[in-house]
Order: C-alpha cells, then sequence, then structure tokens
C-alpha cells in the first residue's frame, strides 16, 4: 500500500502533520500505538513561558533547540496559523504569541501560556484577576479535582471563593463506583437534556458572584453540550483542567483525527510499527505488527512518537532508545547524569530525543536518513516543563516539517 | 519491540503506567457503574489475584471482550486479556446450560440445519422466546439468526469441490459456523470471487468452531482441543502453500490471537498464514495480480461499521478499500465504536439492556445516514445492527460479490 507520506505517532504533532499534509493534497497515513497525550490535555497550549513575551523568551533558548532550527521568525510566522487551523478543526482558543497569558493549573498555581481553550478559565497578561467573587464548584463524590488547592491560590491573589458541592440523581449511580467516577464517565452522562438540570444547579449558587468555575467535564463528544451549558447559567462559566484524563483533549484529539479522515487521511490506532524498510539512505517503507508481511511504502515519513510516555523514546539499563528504527539519540551515558536531585530543577533525561540535522533528520548510525523526518516531543533539546515549550514544539514542527515535504514534492 | 510484548499478557501488566485511558474507551463501563472498568480488571486487579484469588470479582462476567481497551492503551498493556485470562482462572460461577447452548455453535447448528424450517419457525414463536427467557435465561428481545436447510460444506461438496480442481492457484477457506449453518450464502460468494479471480478454493481437512464463545462462556478445555484441531488443519493447508481465508473478524481474530494469547497455543508459524478474504484480495489488486470488474449498474450507498476484532486486526482499511472501489458505491465511514452484541453477550438476558444502550448512538447515526446498506465483516454485528437500526446488513465479500462482472473479472484474470 502506497502513501505520499507515512506518520508514526497520532497525537497532537503527527495530527497537525497529517492535516496540513492533506489539506494540500496529500495521502497520508498515520499509525498509532495506543492513545497520545493529550488525554492529559491542560486546555491551554504552550510557545515559550520562559518570559511575559515569547519571543523574547525564545531568545535565551540554544542553538541546538527546535525553535533555533526552524528559526525563530519562521517559527514566530508559523504559530500565526496555528489559531486558525484549530479553528477549521471546530475548536477555538484565545491569547497570542505577542504576549502569554496565565493559565489556572488544577492546584491553582498560575502559568504563563500561549493559547487556551475558549471556554476554560485563564488570566490576563497583566496578572490581574478578572473577578472579586467567583463561585468554584465541584460535582459531588469526583475525587479529580481539589477546590481547596484552587480557593486557596485565588484567595491569595484576592479573589473569594465561594466552594460549593453538586449532586444530581444521574450522577449518584456514578459514585456506586469511586474509583470509575472520573471526568470522562461525567461528561458522558452530563449531556443532551441533563445539561439543562445541569445549568439550574448551578444557578443555584451563581448569584452574586462574577463568574462560575467548574471542573471541565462537559462536552466529550463535542463542542455543543458547553455551549449549551453556558448559555444556561446566568453569570460567565469557565472551566478548570482536572486531573486525567482531560474531556477536552479528548475531544481534542477526536476533531483533529475526524479532521484528518475528512481530508482523506488514514488513521490506524492500536498498531505498532516493527520496522523499517531501508534502502541505502532513504526509508522506503514501514512494517507493523497487526499488518504482518504488508510493507506500507511512501515517499516521505514523520517521526511524531512522543517522548518517554508514549514510548517514542525508552529507557533501559543500557540507554535511551529510539525504538521503531533505532535512530540516534542524544542522551548522557552515565545514567547518575540523567536525574538532578532537586525535583524541581530541570531534569536532563527530559531532553533526550532523537538526533536531528538543521532540516529535522534523524541519523541512523551517523548517516542522515534524507526522506525521514522528526517532530514534537521525540525530538532532543528541549525542555517542555522548564521552557514552558512542549505545545509548541510539537505544533511547528509539524507545520514546519509539512512546508519543507510540501515544497520538496 | 520484542515479540513477547505483543504475546504474552502476563508480561505486559507492569507497564500499565494508572493512565486510565483504557476506562475512556470502555463501553461497558459507560452504561453500566457496576463494572469495575479495564483498569481496575485488569492490570490493577492482576497484582491482588496473584496475592490471593479470593480478590477475584465476578463483576469481570460484564466485560464484552471487546479489546477496545488494548487499542486504545499506548502503554501496549493486553489489558483485554488480562481480564479473560483471569474469568477462566478464577471464575467459580459454573456456566448454565444455557452458556453451554450458547457456547457450541457447531453442535446446535449441525442439528438445528437438518431440521432448519421447524427450528427457524419455533424460535420465533413467541411462547418460545418466552420460555427461552425465563427457564434458559436468554433475552426475548433478541432475534435468532435463521439456519440454512443445507450446510455449506454439503453444498461445497456436490456442487462447487470438483470444479476446483481446474485452477493451479488454490487457497484454503476456513468458513466458520455461522457461513456453515446460517447464510451459505456468504461462503458461496467467496467462492464465486475467488474462482472468477482465477483462484481455486479448498476446505480445511477438518473445521471445528474457532471456539470464541466458548471461551467467553468458560469453556476452556474444550476450546482448547477444537483449537488444536483447527490449528493441525490449518497447518496441513498452509504447508500446501495455501493461505487460509476467512469471512468474519472475531474468528480470524481469535484464531491469530486469543489462540495464542488466551489459550496458550504456539501458531507463531502460520499465524500470517490466516486472514481474512478481503485482506488477501486488496493485496493481490493493490500488486496488480488480479482485477475484479464490476457491473455497471450497480448503485448502493453504503456505510462501513468497524467491529471491535476488526478495529484490533487493525484490518478495516481492506475491506473499506476494497468497497470504495466499486464504481456505483456511495461510501460512508461509521464512527467506530462497539455495537453492543459482542457475540454471546448480549442474547444473555443479564447483559440485554447493557447491550442495547452500548450500540444506541451507533444505531441512531446509522439510521441518519439514509443508507441502503450496512457492511460489517462480523455476523454477531449484522445481527445486532438489523434488529436494532433496522437496516440490511452484508458482509463486504457479498457485497463484492453482487457488484461483481463476473464474466469480465474471469476474462480479465485469465
Amino acid at each position: 500500500m502506497k502513501f505520499d507520506t507515512i506518520i508514526i505517532g497520532g497525537g497532537l504533532s503527527g495530527l497537525i502533520a497529517g492535516i496540513e499534509l492533506s489539506r494540500k493534497g496529500q495521502k497520508c497515513m498515520i499509525v498509532s500505538a495506543g492513545q497520545s497525550a493529550l488525554h492529559f490535555f491542560s486546555g491551554s497550549l504552550e510557545l515559550c513561558g520562559l518570559e511575559d513575551e515569547p519571543a523574547k523568551a525564545m531568545e535565551q533558548l540554544p542553538q541546538s533547540h527546535p525553535y533555533r532550527k526552524i528559526g525563530l521568525d519562521t517559527a514566530l510566522t508559523l504559530a500565526e496559523r496555528v489559531k486558525p487551523l484549530f479553528a477549521e478543526v471546530g475548536v477555538n482558543f484565545k491569547g497570542n504569541a505577542e504576549r502569554n497569558h496565565w493559565r489556572i493549573t488544577p492546584l491553582g498555581v498560575l502559568k504563563r501560556a500561549w493559547l487556551t481553550l475558549d471556554e476554560y478559565a485563564s488570566v490576563p497578561s497583566d496578572g490581574l484577576m478578572p473577578w472579586k467573587k467567583v463561585a468554584l464548584l465541584n460535582i459531588d463524590g469526583f475525587l479529580d479535582f481539589h477546590t481547596s488547592y484552587i480557593a486557596a491560590g485565588l484567595a491569595e491573589r484576592g479573589v473569594e471563593c465561594v466552594v460549593k458541592g453538586i449532586s444530581m440523581p444521574e450522577l449518584e449511580r456514578l459514585r456506586h463506583n469511586p474509583t470509575e467516577m472520573r471526568s470522562t464517565n461525567i461528561a458522558k452522562t452530563l449531556t443532551g437534556e441533563l445539561i439543562g438540570k445541569l445549568a439550574a444547579r448551578i444557578n443555584e449558587y451563581a448569584k452574586d458572584v462574577d463568574a462560575v468555575l467548574m471542573p471541565a467535564v462537559v462536552g466529550l463528544a463535542g463542542n455543543a453540550d458547553v455551549v449549551r451549558l453556558k448559555e444556561k447559567v446566568d453569570r460567565p462559566l469557565h472551566f478548570l483542567a482536572t486531573l486525567p484524563p482531560s474531556v477536552p483533549g479528548i475531544r481534542l484529539q477526536m476533531m483533529l483525527k475526524r479532521h484528518f479522515q475528512k481530508l482523506g487521511g488514514v488513521y490506524m490506532l492500536g498498531d505498532t510499527v516493527r520496522e523499517g524498510v531501508f534502502e541505502g539512505d532513504r526509508l522506503a517503507g514501514i512494517m507493523t505488527v497487526n499488518h504482518g508481511d504488508t510493507c506500507f511504502k511512501a515517499d516521505n515519513f514523520i517521526l511524531a512518537s512522543g517522548s518517554f510516555f508514549s514510548k517514542g523514546l525508552v529507557s533501559d539499563i543500557n540507554g535511551v532508545r529510539e525504538p521503531v528504527f533505532g535512530l540516534d539519540v542524544d542522551s548522557l551515558d552515565e545514567r547518575p547524569q540523567w536525574y538532578r536531585k532537586d525535583m524541581f530543577e530541570a531534569q536532563p533525561y527530559m531532553s533526550f530525543g532523537v538526533a536531528t540535522d538543521v532540516g529535522f533528520h534523524p541519523s541512523r548510525n551517523g548517516q542522515p536518513v534524507e526522506n525521514l523526518y522528526a517532530t514534537g516531543s521525540v525530538l532532543s533539546n528541549c525542555h517542555p516543563m522548564k521552557e514552558g515549550s512542549g505545545a509548541g514544539v510539537a505544533i511547528l514542527t509539524a507545520l514546519h516539517v509539512a512546508d519543507t515535504i510540501l515544497k520538496n514534492q | 519491540m520484542s515479540k513477547d510484548q505483543h504475546t504474552n499478557p502476563e508480561s505486559t501488566f507492569e507497564q500499565c503506567m494508572k493512565c486510565t485511558v483504557c476506562t475512556v474507551y470502555c463501553p461497558v463501563v459507560a452504561v453500566n457503574p457496576d463494572y469495575p472498568g479495564p483498569k481496575q480488571a485488569g492490570p490493577d486487579g492482576e497484582r491482588y489475584r496473584l496475592k490471593d484469588p479470593l480478590f477475584y470479582d465476578e463483576a469481570l462476567d460484564l466485560c464484552l471482550n471487546c479489546k477496545r481497551c488494548e487499542v486504545a492503551c499506548p502503554s501496549n498493556v493486553k489489558i483485554g486479556d488480562i481480564i479473560q485470562a483471569a474469568r477462566l482462572k478464577y471464575s467459580t460461577k459454573k456456566p448454565k446450560l444455557r452458556d453451554y447452548i450458547l457456547a457450541n455453535t457447531d453442535i446446535m447448528g449441525g442439528l438445528a440445519t437438518t431440521m432448519a424450517p421447524v427450528v427457524n419457525f419455533t424460535l420465533g414463536l413467541s411462547p418460545v422466546k418466552a420460555v427461552m427467557d425465563g427457564v434458559l435465561g436468554v433475552d426475548h428481545h433478541r432475534t435468532f439468526p435463521k439456519y440454512a436447510g443445507q450446510k455449506f460444506e454439503t453444498w461445497f461438496k456436490r456442487h462447487a469441490a470438483s470444479k476446483q480442481a481446474e485452477f493451479d492457484k488454490k487457497v484454503s477457506y476456513f468458513h466458520g459456523c455461522y457461513a456453515n449453518y446460517n447464510y451459505p450464502k456468504l461462503a458461496k460468494d467467496l467462492v464465486k470471487i475467488l474462482n472468477a479471480a482465477g483462484y481455486g478454493v479448498n476446505l480445511l481437512e477438518k473445521e471445528k468452531c474457532c471456539g470464541v464463545a466458548l471461551i467467553s462462556n468458560g469453556f476452556k478445555d474444550q476450546a482448547q482441543s477444537q483449537a488444536e484441531l483447527n490449528l493441525s488443519s490449518i497447518r496441513k493447508a498452509v504447508g500446501r502453500g495455501e493461505p487460509v481465508l476467512t469471512t468474519s473478524s472475531t474468528c480470524t481474530f481469535t484464531m491469530r490471537d486469543e489462540y495464542e494469547h488466551i489459550l496458550g497455543l504456539d501458531n507463531s508459524d502460520v499465524r500470517d498464514s490466516i486472514m481474512l478474504a478481503t485482506k488477501f484480495l486488496y493485496t493481490l489488486i493493490d500488486e496488480g495480480r488480479i482485477s475484479l470488474a464490476f457491473k455497471e449498474d450497480y448503485k448502493k450507498r453504503i456505510a462501513y461499521h468497524t467491529p471491535c476484532h476488526m478495529e484490533k486486526l487493525g484490518w478495516a482499511i481492506y475491506s473499506t478499500s476494497l468497497l470504495r472501489m466499486i464504481p456505483g458505491v456511495d461510501f460512508l465511514m461509521l464512527d467506530s465504536q462497539c455495537c453492543g452484541i459482542a457475540g454471546t453477550y448480549g442474547f444473555k438476558k443479564e447483559h440485554y439492556q447493557d447491550s442495547q444502550k452500548i450500540g444506541e448512538s451507533l444505531f441512531r447515526q446509522i439510521q441518519d445516514s439514509n443508507v441502503d446498506l450496512v457492511a460489517t465483516d462480523c455476523e454477531t454485528c449484522k445481527w445486532q445492527i438489523e434488529m436494532s437500526a433496522g437496516v440490511t446488513v452484508e458482509n463486504p465479500i457479498s457485497i463484492i460479490a453482487d457488484a461483481l462482472d463476473v464474466e469480465a473479472t474471469i476474462k480479465l484474470n485469465r
């Protein structure tokens, strides 16, 4: 079976690359070994969070950083394409690349963000809290949302929180099984006509507050339930991130995937690439676990297989490996060098990844593979946590590589 | 990736990092909170069960073995296998008479086809349904698949076997229970397509039910002996250079994966040779080794439903690519989700409500899509969708056979 481009990895980076290539007429296939890290999505995307202005923050990054390989000017131009691209998929974000705003973490702390989902609570760039008094609601029995942390965090910034729990008979059923009372199962229940009932319950506490904040447990299948709930609640309603799984992250994953498929893309979930078929310096095809002796061929390949969580990188007693093709990896040889004792310091292992040239070509045994590219968190020399750059690197490298492939075709 | 990580469920449970992604995609936990969910029932529960089998929770019976948890898992944990293995190992519930009847598709099929008109008539009577519901626990809402008057095997021996010698190139066919006892047309359709494309068809020397229903109803020993018999026949066919084709995604998945993962049988020598006929046909066409010609006047709007085990196999692309090759087909891909029947699961009175609730959004999507036909590679999905969405469902092989211009295809492949 022959494609123009085959992408290994079906998360944020792989899907963005797939969508960009498909909308320009390429025949693409994505192979994904299980679901992606978007299931842990905070509701916000980060570009570079080291300073208020991403452009300035990016100047602090080393020459080997993926943004530097793209070129900072080009990277910022690519960033302008992201909001419209998501809007086309059906997901609306607020924010811009000129100046970071602040997102509110599940622990009630503010962190810099580039784009935040429209329906989420956020704090403007100047850091001034937009509310004096809010109703902070949770669903009774839901253990993945901790109002006391958030209320304490907001109180420190002068926001008074009225903390309330919501019960509904339909949700009580879920409490039979506390380990499964997860955001997604609540969202599967809180849909359709229950949205009206939920709004009525929320309005009981929304009388004399500036806004209502609640966990993101609505809108798994699409935006419709979110829109309806916001309409029916008397005060401005904003969502806050829960602990995983992330309802808006799963919706984003689903909508990106659907959009990719609508553009003609083939998405293979739950399959693992066993090996690459190399011809000289080129990758000719891939073999997968599910498809036995069928070889999937393409002109170009993108490795967007993620970091350690998604098994794009694997570590064992002998070191760090890239398990799909055995590509060269940037890492440190001595295991004690991988970690710092202070957990809050930048951990060296987080910057490990596939070594690439400036064109994002990985190499095998020192030899670059000319029609293979790597994008997203499998790349080396990026500190997503410290820099606040994970989503930006995933998206911008994907767009950049897609542009390169289209230019060379 | 080492092979062991894909075959041995016990080696994978330590890989679970508790990310809960599997529970998001479990169709059961979404409709029935009494089910502990795949993470709890699988890797988490396994830790306790290894300490003491008393920790086994009979609620694991609610798992419908769709394997959607495994498809979703980012860490390659064989969650579904762990749950199935635990049910067989620890459950102290004895299978009921009803389970024996539902699981023994071969024995029942053999008896029923000999007196099909009587059986079909009787199973359709409401007093009979009421008795089956009350006494056996088979839900009275269910429509039983009709039995054919003549088994496919009998038809093949009388009308098709001798003709197969004319072909140089040969394949073997594992027809399974459904094509043999209930719907021989499917099997005849496959013979028609393959013969037109220049391939002769052999049956296996001996064939028993693949055993999927035996496994899910707790009859492990019987499943094992049937699997061994099938594997020995399959080995003989593969030894003659013939791939073993199938027309049911569940039989295929069972023989390729469950034989090894659940029954502990080594099938690695023949696993790659067991494949759905749609994969075989698509590959030959893709490689330019055969061509199919279709009737000009065939016009249908067709939606494809991905059965759970097809999703696990990852092979929907072959069936859908073939359907898209038919010029007169207006094709629609349905969202991949469980239809709720899961083989014998949805026939059981205690599961009927959950079964229908699981499939609800699928039935709605089908009813809203204004299609002539739904295509799917699984017979039990067919029964469920026909009963619940009121649309005719056909195997892609039957659709291809109906749309095929046989004479033109024979000429193309001469």
